[in-house]
């Protein structure tokens, strides 16, 4: 066996520096320690001090997200969040990022992503349900692109389908400066009743931890240091995990059927950082220490070093400590599904991680020193000079307009297009609970014996963040939550995965600064705290940065599933009204949209964001869940991507009935920003067949717009009329079939 | 009647299988562990969908030598239905209760999506209670594509053995002759990809999937009451 | 005595590969224009232990009949080499 080195030449050589610790960081250690830490312990300290898991940069930040809510029953701070949704229910969910591993292998990159956000729910003692996923990558023309897109897919397909858990929702988006820094960010929702609830906790003296599930290996040893790595390039491919879903599958059932049985302590997903960081944060959490036996872990290889075995990233495994002579229980259930469960130690009270080789002590660190002495920092942020170069936003880019050629260009940019391609591949089914599938604005999942359902949605505009930092922080958590009105749930909850640049560069760091502030503003004014998340920093490749992306995932509820509203118009209903912002200005200009982007590439990022307001977004919000409550509506649908034109294109396509929509307020020069511009806070609301007359009654009470807009009609034709002169005259399948087939057309 | 949902390492449409038999038949199916080797009380097995083994080395080709399948090719020996839906067609068809076999869809992609169903024959035992010949069913599957040689076909087709077909031109996954679902000479072995346990209600966007349980309700009514 | 088969199972010639057709297309798309076709397969490694080589040959030929193939569409070859402590 290779030998190790010796204490002193980690020190001479300045071995520490490859494992990510500075010179600061190696001082602190050993002035903590009172002595040179020796291999294993450096590496361990490498790992619990590497951004990944110290958060180190971002924590002190992070604290400034609202927590608490009547229906938090965990916040973050545990492997998932999770919320009270009545009737002795929650639901527990997180979304996190696997962006670093897609980048080096796509498929695996992503799949290990799916695993792991299941285990962080299924450990909290809930059964998954759904999933969603929000991904980034360059633009189709790529061939690269398409290499890494269609394989991150494949990849979450394969993973979420074998494991039997729906892929309910997400999104996609396709943008040059995601092309070497894809994002691949996973969310779980689990369901659980209140008497389920685990948590990692490594509590009681003398109690017995076990290692439970999928033997040890080499593999994705430093992967949690290598997320932090500042240089893709320098990215190893030996550190990419392989995930085994029928394993997970196997591990599932046997950890919800021994949390059953009451007798778990503590169980805690061994995610990055394997058994050093799931050891030491559950000792962490209940105040003790713990003593391991490497020697017992069921490895995978030969002549694995302790150093290795605390490090492995190996998959689908979980720590559980067990109430003292119980760990048979654990052993007994494991052997059901073909699994093992072996006592690699046991829980004391000294405060110390101590790892052993059989009777060698490998290791002896204070828990305190690895989990709350790691470094916070106080990173500086500047204000980037881009930020006041802004201009005041146009509301028109060409004089003769071909605008029917144009929104059927739109509806065909990937990131507007259908995601049919993509999510036909995923089982959406499973479960046989999804009410609303992939493809609107959220997905809706039934509870099983019962009325309620809840609604998901993942969404995120980078380039939002980038042009307004703040504001667009504030509009991602305002997007998300109004997708969910849209079917008629009130919003519960946020997990956020915060992908972001390099933060040592002031000018990143203040775009992840001001963002959180935005969003920690709309998560107050709407309701929603933050009950799980995940930072993504490093997204950089070659000096280029991501734009600022955090993605919110957001969990409502619907008391009765019946009522759920879908983006479809129908035929045989009423009128078709924009709900916006009373006396919003919709002229507000182009800036940030597809539109802009599609037509003036190079100018796309040179001007300011339409304005936005979090108390008009509330009472948008508030109007549109009254009149879904009151059975009013028989669309909705949120405006986004691509302004008015765009939205009331897909409801039409998806409802497949044609439409004649008439609008006299707009001047001729504002055409284009009235079909294409991406103002915040604005619906689309069909009326259900003779009930007008309340929803205006309805609708009076806020403050709101309710402007008419139009009607459905039993034909192929899509019309808009502005200022009685045709502005758009296209069939509804001509846009259907450049919407649906965009994708497909790139990829085939 | 007494319906059995077995229960592999992997499957995961088990319990979907016994939501639809309780929603459509108002029968309470039993879970059997793959271990159980002895499956004499049961008048239905449903192998349901899943990834039995992971599906490793060849979907269904693990699942086979289990004890419980041993004991559902002796139940089909003496008559019980068997029905295998999606992974439990893949099983029935390593286990030689169906002919032919299925490879990866054509086009190398799972594929999940309400699909169109001709029901070519209207007459057997699963399919007795349907009135129309166009039915609405999803599927989810990455190994749906149908292969059986061309005189395998031809025995099919004159044995009327051909009960579902996909209705569109273009199969969505690349099988022959379009197949969706085959029965046993004898009548009481069904396999289909699609699945018809999740179109049983309105909520979840068909109800196409009840007639396949009544009808195997009704077969097996009429079988006991003569 | 001990042994390592190695096994190479591939779809049979009647039946259509989807896989290889694919890399058929891409391998021409890199300019190998050269190439008239490609089938995919599996690769199996079996350790084991018999008396003889006729009786191992037997073996391996009963597991791929039983369960490492399906013959439906599927055939196989192997080779057998003896492991030597």
């Amino acid at each position: 066996m290779r030998r190790e080195p010796t204490e002193q030449e980690i020190r001479d050589q300045r071995m520490y520096v490859k494992f990510g610790l500075t010179d600061d960081e190696y001082a602190r250690i050993c002035t903590r320690l009172g002595r040179l830490p020796n291999y294993t312990e450096t590496g361990v300290f490498s790992v619990m001090w590497s951004e990944h898991c110290s958060y180190k940069s971002s924590r002190k930040h992070l604290r400034r997200f609202p927590t608490q809510g009547t229906h938090v029953l965990q916040g973050p701070g545990e492997n998932a969040g999770i919320i009270d949704i009545g009737d002795n229910l929650a639901v527990s969910f997180k979304m996190e990022s696997h962006n670093h591993p897609t980048a080096v292998e796509p498929y695996q990159g992503a799949a290990t992503g799916v695993g792991g956000i299941i285990r962080d729910v299924f450990t909290m003692g809930a059964r998954p349900i759904a999933l969603l996923n929000s991904l980034r990558f360059g633009t189709l023309d790529q061939a690269r692109t398409r290499y890494l897109f269609s394989h991150a897919v494949e990849g979450i397909a394969f993973y979420g389908n074998c494991i039997g858990i729906p892929t309910v929702g997400g999104e996609v988006v396709f943008d040059a400066r995601y092309a070497e820094n894809p994002l691949v960010n996973a969310m779980c929702i689990g369901l659980m009743t209140h008497d389920q609830i685990a948590t990692g906790h490594a509590s009681g003296v003398g109690n017995p931890v076990l290692v439970v599930g999928a033997k040890t290996g080499r593999d994705g040893i430093h992967g949690a240091t290598f997320a932090s790595a500042q240089d893709p390039n320098e990215k190893e491919r030996s550190a990419v995990q392989v995930g085994d879903p029928f394993m997970e599958k196997l591990l599932l059932e046997a950890c919800l059927e021994l949390i059953a049985t009451g007798r778990v302590v503590g169980i805690q997903d061994m995610g990055a950082a394997g058994l050093t960081s799931s050891s030491a944060e559950m000792a962490s959490r209940a105040g003790s220490g713990l003593t391991l036996d490497v020697s017992r872990v069921p490895c995978r290889e030969t002549g694995m070093s302790p150093y290795e075995i605390m490090l492995s990233e190996s998959q689908e495994r979980m720590l559980v400590v067990m109430k003292e002579g119980e760990s048979a229980i654990a052993e007994e259930i494991f052997a059901k599904w073909g699994l093992e469960a072996t006592v690699i130690g046991r829980v004391t009270d000294d405060g110390s991680l101590r790892i052993t080789e059989g009777e060698r002590v490998a290791a002896e660190l204070p828990i305190a020193a690895l989990v709350d002495e790691a470094p916070v920092l106080d990173r500086p942020a500047v204000r980037p000079a881009y930020l006041d170069q802004l201009n005041v936003a146009p509301v028109r880019l060409s004089t003769q307009g071909d605008l029917t050629g144009d929104l059927l260009a739109l509806v065909a940019e990937p990131t507007i297009a259908s995601k049919e391609w993509v999510y036909r591949q995923y089982d959406t089914m499973v479960r046989t609970e999804t009410l609303v599938r992939p493809g609107a604005d959220a997905a809706v999942i039934g509870i099983p014996d019962s009325q309620k359902a809840i609604a998901t949605s993942a969404d995120g505009n980078g380039k939002y963040v980038y042009l307004n930092p703040r504001q667009g922080g504030a509009m991602a958590v305002a997007e998300a939550a109004r997708n969910i009105v849209c079917t008629g749930a009130r919003p519960l909850a946020v997990t956020d995965c915060l992908n972001y640049g390099n933060p040592e560069k002031p000018e990143i760091f203040y775009q992840f600064r001001e963002s959180i502030d935005g969003m920690s503003e709309a998560c107050e004014k709407l309701g929603t705290p933050v009950i799980s998340g995940n930072v993504s920093f490093y997204n950089e490749t070659g000096g280029q940065d991501i734009y600022p992306t955090p993605i919110i995932g957001m969990v409502g509820l619907l008391e009765q599933a019946e009522r759920l509203v879908t983006s479809a118009f129908k035929r045989g209903e009423g009128a078709v009204y924009l709900l916006a912002p009373k006396g919003q200005a919709i002229r507000d200009g182009l800036g940030g949209s597809a539109y802009l982007a599609m037509k003036r590439p190079d100018e796309a990022l040179s001007y300011q964001l339409p304005a936005f307001d979090l108390d008009a977004e509330k009472a948008v919000q508030d109007a549109c869940l009254a009149l879904a409550e009151a059975g009013v509506l028989a669309a909705a649908h949120d405006i986004s991507d691509g302004g008015l034109a765009v939205a009331l294109a897909e409801s039409c396509v998806q409802g497949s009935v044609g439409l004649a929509v008439a609008v006299t307020i707009a001047p001729d020069d504002e055409q284009e920003v009235l079909l294409f511009g991406e103002s915040p806070s604005r619906i689309l609301v069909q009326v259900r067949a003779g009930q007008e007359k309340r929803l205006k009654e309805l609708a009076s009470s806020f403050l709101v717009s309710f402007l008419p807009l139009g009607a459905v009609a039993e034909t192929d034709r899509f019309h808009i009329t502005l200022n009685e002169k045709t502005a758009i005259d296209a069939e509804v399948s001509a846009l259907r079939d450049a919407w649906r087939g965009a994708i497909a057309s790139w990829m085939n | 009647m007494n319906c059995a949902v077995l229960q592999f390492p992997g499957s995961n449409c088990d319990q979907d299988a016994v939501k639809a038999v309780a929603g459509t038949l108002s029968l309470k199916a039993d879970l059997v562990w793959h271990e159980t080797a002895d499956l004499n009380a049961y008048d239905l097995i449903i192998v349901p969908g899943g990834f039995s083994y992971g599906d490793y080395l060849r979907a269904g080709a693990i699942a086979r030598f289990s004890k419980a399948m041993q004991a559902t090719v002796a139940a089909a020996e003496r008559g019980a239905y068997v029905l295998g839906i999606c992974n439990g067609f893949q099983i029935l068809t390593e286990a030689g209760l169906l002919p032919g076999a299925l490879r990866r869809n054509d086009h190398r992609q799972f594929r999940c999506d309400m699909v169109e169903l001709e029901v070519v024959n209207g007459a057997t035992d699963f399919t007795r209670a349907y009135e129309k010949a166009r039915v609405t069913i999803p599927i989810a599957h990455g190994e749906g594509n149908y292969y059986v040689d061309d005189e395998m076909l031809k025995r099919l087709e004159e044995n009327q053995q051909i009960v579902f077909r996909y209705a569109s031109e273009q199969s969505p996954n690349g099988s022959v002759a379009n197949i969706a679902g085959v029965i046993n000479e004898r009548g009481n072995v069904l396999g289909m990809m699609p699945h018809p346990e999740r179109a049983v209600s309105e909520r979840l966007g068909s109800t196409d999937g009840i007639s396949l349980f009544r009808s195997i309700l009704t077969s097996w009514r009429d079988g006991h009451a003569s | 005595m001990n042994f390592i088969a190695s096994i190479r199972v591939t779809l049979k010639e009647s039946v259509l590969d989807p896989q290889g057709s694919a890399v058929v297309h891409a391998l021409h798309s890199l300019s190998f224009t050269s190439v008239s076709d490609v089938r995919i397969g599996k690769y199996m490694e079996v350790s084991f232990h018999a008396d003889d080589e006729q009786t191992a040959r037997a073996q391996v030929s009963r597991m791929c009949d039983q369960l490492l193939t399906n013959p439906v569409i599927e055939t196989y070859s192997f080779t057998l080499a003896e492991v030597r402590e």
